[in-house]
């Protein structure tokens, strides 16, 4: 049997953070008490109608044009009807044939569309099944309801769960730069479904494709991904075929399951939305929607690489991570663009130490960061003790000189006698290093720095230190 | 001593202006009147008297049609499924009318949904003709039409989806305008189709038709995408001749499956009209035959959407001890809609379904727009098109509630200027006999006007009406 490869699309929902719903009056909730976020129009009551919100068709128009799709002149808004507690006009307006923005391409990854479209509600199951199947009692909170969403639906381009993982990554920074979303996947405002198929590779035809419903983590969505390949991989080298299906991924078990077959699929009789009228895009939207994009995250990593002399992992790491270039470009404020890989650098150590969390928003200021890495430059303080620095920093915050001065943390330099005598008892103490060094053996000068480290627990400047032992054994 | 009865809106508001008449003193009037009615015309009636409104409609109280959503005040668009419901707010349309000087006055008997042309599919039983209480109103604004008629409201609102105004108004002898679509905001209108559905008057005479829908248009809503700026005004009608005004009958609409007695009543008026210097031609609907079929495509279709809300979740009717989500569903449903909603629910589903989509929806959209197409050539060459408002006069309750087609047809006359969202008003044409003999009925006469020419129609309207006479007196005894 030839060798199979994976083709995989994604299908990507983000809240808009306008102030207000998609289609009426309500302020977006934020964690408010249930249902004290509604109307008439977003609790679908009897008479009630919708009027699309200018500013989310803003945003739509900003996410699409900083997507290279193209922007239709005229769209239209269309009803997806199903019945479900949380959609309480028993349909979602959505947009169906006529989307606002088509086409496009981001990464080398073809989009397919663009679209409008309102939130659903949210269910709370009461009982142990935590679904509306065997639930005791289930009850809703209409505050969600309505949120404006953005539906970007790429085509099946992407080849790898980490090239998904990646390219979404890309994806979540682009529209966070552009300050349409909060694109928090933790809480919901950016939400992703994968459509995955294999087929042999060299083949253009695509397989039979499953949906991976809802994954709320970058992490989840590429083992997902891989567990879904791995899944139908084995089908298909048993003789099997695959088959059609919504499947939804749990990350504790790692395990598929089944949400619904393609028999189950609705059929979600679409038809255009009369109580709207299109939406006319003027070229002063799609202007005015120009105006507000910003510097998207593939043209600052070219500018961290061509202005600031990142290489170019580097520069998509703080890129791509739009907080990450955020922060970093702060820190370069108070140390001055020529630190600018010295500080991308220690970013490095400080994502080691803060995961996925935004670097605002912990303990470490920029002004805090930028200082370590001045003091490290000017081999005030030694890499492996500003790491101890930084430790603290995460830790309790601070001022990394009164960290270092309260912890005696310091180099230890030629100034320092100490060192000296350091020096003079770790060459006494390995005579056939020294010997071997004396006798031109560079390599062996290794064993005697390292001592030398253990001893001053890493405050020592290496550089410093070797100098030092060519100088004694010298004399 | 004043006949209240007898005055007309107009006529009580410039009472009431003069100071003749107390506003609360009409309002207890015509209160008594409605909470005495015996043709089920409401559903609802006011027992305070609200504060006297001091707006250009002086405080003469109004019959509203019960989809229209009013604060406090039951508003079930006839369903049992929404027994009891009292909203939250209250309909942009009424609110403004409410703030002219009309206060709700009552809520109004319909056919579910304002799926009908009878009144009998109301959920809260049918409503009777004033002029033959053995015969239905009409509907789906029956009650508007019965209570205006009867004397029992000074006048009313309804909506109009397929001639939902107009035929009730014919059926009893008054006066019913459909706007143009957008003229009036639909927010708070309970929706049975929304791309065709809009509010408009159901008056004794032609003057409280303008005097009301002057209110009733003017700047758009901004809850509602699909209303509009009103160009141009309302005047009240005072032209007497019809001279200039060129007339077109449309061969289409005003021979095959009329009544005799409608056509011989239709055939006298078009004479009138000559008489007052218009000029009367025959013009051409081409697509005007397939009208109905579309029709009865894009109504159900939307609502069948439309009424999905209505699942047991939040208002309204919800079956108990449903065994799950599915149960609840299908039982709250089935005890809550009518045979004929459950009937356009299944219509309209069927027609949106992948596969079925473009032969029914797709195909009946594009007939809609040949038929506006069809009206907009008229116009080139006409200012109005007449016809006959509906095939028949009033028929007995239960003749037509078994064959959901004979009782489609009675919009024959009417479903086309909905489609192409056109305005028209029907009038009293006169009394004609039913095909089977009796004493005589109301008959109506359709005038359809391009868009937003519902001034230019009043007026026309109006000149008929002076040269007609119509009495309606017997039926408010």
């Amino acid at each position: 049997m030839s060798e199979l490869e994976a083709v995989i699309g994604l299908e990507i929902h983000t809240q808009l953070k306008t102030r207000t719903k998609m289609f009426c009056g309500c302020e977006l909730s934020f964690g408010e008490p249930p249902n004290t976020r509604t109307c008439p129009v977003c609790l679908g009551l009897p008479g009630a109608l919708p009027v699309a919100n200018a500013r989310a068709i803003h945003f739509a128009l900003m996410i699409g044009l900083a997507l290279g799709c193209e922007v239709a002149p005229r769209s239209i808004f269309h009803r997806k009807n199903y019945f479900y507690p949380d959609l309480p006009k028993g349909y979602q307006i959505s947009q169906y044939d006529e989307p606002i923005c088509s086409g496009g391409e981001l990464a080398g990854v073809r989009l397919h569309r663009v679209h409008l479209e309102e939130d659903a509600a949210k269910l709370i199951h009461v009982g142990e099944s935590g679904r509306i199947h065997g639930s005791q009692r289930s009850v809703v909170d209409f505050n969600r309801g309505g949120t404006p969403l953005v539906e970007i639906v790429t085509e099946p381009e992407l080849r790898s769960p980490g090239h998904a993982r990646e390219w979404l990554t890309l994806l979540r920074a682009t529209l966070r730069s552009l300050g349409v979303s909060d694109v928090n996947m933790e809480e919901g405002s950016l939400r992703a479904d994968a459509n995955v198929s294999l087929r042999p590779v060299g083949t253009s035809v695509l397989g039979t494709k499953t949906e991976l419903k809802n994954m709320n983590s970058f992490r989840f969505i590429e083992r997902g991904i891989a567990a879904e390949i791995e899944r139908q991989r084995q089908i298909i080298e048993s003789g099997g075929a695959v088959e059609q299906e919504t499947l939804h991924f749990d990350p504790s078990s790692g395990r598929l399951s089944s949400l619904r077959s393609k028999e189950e699929a609705e059929d979600y009789r679409y038809f255009p939305e009369p109580d709207l009228i299109p939406i006319a895009t003027t070229d002063e939207m799609v202007s005015a929607a120009r105006a507000d994009i910003g510097e998207l995250p593939l043209d600052r990593a070219k500018r961290f690489e061509a202005d600031l002399g990142l290489n170019a992992d580097g520069a998509r790491n703080l890129a791509f991570r739009g907080e990450l270039g955020d922060y970093f470009e702060r820190v370069l404020g108070s140390t001055g663009a020529e630190h600018a890989v010295a500080v991308a650098n220690w970013i490095g150590q400080l994502v080691a130490r803060i995961g996925d969390a935004d670097p605002a928003d912990t303990n470490v200021t920029p002004q805090a960061f930028g200082a370590l890495v001045m003091l490290v430059g000017s081999r005030a303080v030694s890499g492996a003790a500003a790491r101890e620095v930084l430790d603290v920093l995460v830790a309790e915050g601070g001022d990394p000189q009164a960290i270092i001065d309260a912890r005696g943390l310091g180099s230890l330099s030629r100034k320092d006698g100490d060192l000296a005598t350091i020096v003079a008892r770790a060459i006494a103490a390995d005579p056939s290093a020294s010997e071997r060094v004396r006798a031109g053996n560079d390599k062996a000068i290794g064993a005697l720095v390292g001592a030398v480290m253990r001893e001053t627990r890493g405050r020592a400047d290496g550089a410093e230190v070797t100098r030092l032992i060519h100088e004694q054994l010298a004399t | 001593m004043m006949d209240l009865v007898e005055l007309t809106a107009a006529q009580a508001a410039a009472a009431i202006g003069r100071g003749d008449l107390a506003a609360r003193e009409l309002f207890d009037f015509y209160r008594d009147r409605a909470a005495a009615d015996e043709l089920n015309a409401f559903t609802w009636v006011a027992q305070e008297s609200p504060e006297a409104g001091d707006g250009p409609l002086g405080g003469v109280p109004l019959a509203v049609k019960d989809l229209f959503c009013t604060a406090g005040v039951p508003s079930q668009s006839g369903s049992r499924i929404l027994e009891g419901y009292r909203p939250p707010y209250t309909a942009t349309v009424v609110e403004r009318l409410a703030r002219a000087g009309a206060p709700l006055l009552a809520k109004t008997n319909q056919d579910e949904f304002a799926m009908g042309s009878s009144t009998e599919n109301s959920g809260f039983g049918p409503t009777l003709n004033p002029w033959d209480r053995t015969r239905v109103p009409g509907g789906s604004s029956g009650g508007s039409a019965a209570a205006v008629a009867a004397g029992l409201a000074p006048w009313a609102i309804g909506t109009d989806t397929g001639g939902s105004i107009r035929q009730p108004a014919a059926l009893c002898g008054i006066v019913g305008l459909k706007p143009t679509y957008g003229a009036v905001s639909r927010y708070g209108m309970i929706a049975f189709a929304s791309s065709l559905d809009q509010a408009g008057p159901l008056t004794r005479d032609v003057s409280d038709a303008a005097l009301l829908l002057m209110q009733m248009v003017g700047a758009r809503d901004p809850r509602d995408a699909t209303s509009l700026d009103y160009p141009g005004s309302v005047s009240l009608p005072a032209r007497t001749d019809l001279h200039g005004i060129r007339l077109g009958v449309p061969t289409e609409l005003s021979s095959d499956g009329i009544e005799p007695g409608v056509l011989g009543a239709f055939a006298a008026s078009l004479e009138l009209a000559r008489q007052l210097g218009a000029s009367v031609e025959t013009c051409q609907l081409p697509h005007a035959a397939h009208a109905l079929a579309a029709y009865y495509v894009l109504a159900p279709a939307e609502a069948s959407s439309n009424l999905a809300r209505f699942d047991g979740v939040r208002y309204g009717l919800r079956a108990q001890d449903a065994t799950d989500l599915l149960d609840m569903y299908t039982r709250t449903r089935h005890d809550g809609f009518g045979a004929e909603v459950k009937r356009r629910i299944m219509l309209g589903t069927y027609a949106l379904s992948s596969g079925y989509y473009e032969a029914y929806y797709g195909r009946a959209q594009r007939v809609r727009t040949l038929i506006a197409r069809d009206f907009a050539a008229t116009f080139e060459h006409f200012d109005f098109v007449v016809t006959p408002t509906a095939p028949g006069v009033a028929f007995e309750l239960g003749a037509k509630t078994a064959d959901p087609y004979a009782m489609y047809l009675n919009d024959i006359c009417t479903v086309p200027a909905s489609l192409a969202g056109i305005p028209a008003i029907s009038i009293p044409n006169g009394m004609a006999a039913p095909p089977g003999g009796g004493k005589s009925l109301p008959v109506g006469l359709q005038l359809i006007g391009p868009a937003f020419s519902e001034d230019r129609l009043l007026s026309a309207a109006f000149a008929l009406e002076q040269a007609l006479g119509f009495d309606g007196r017997a039926a408010r005894r």
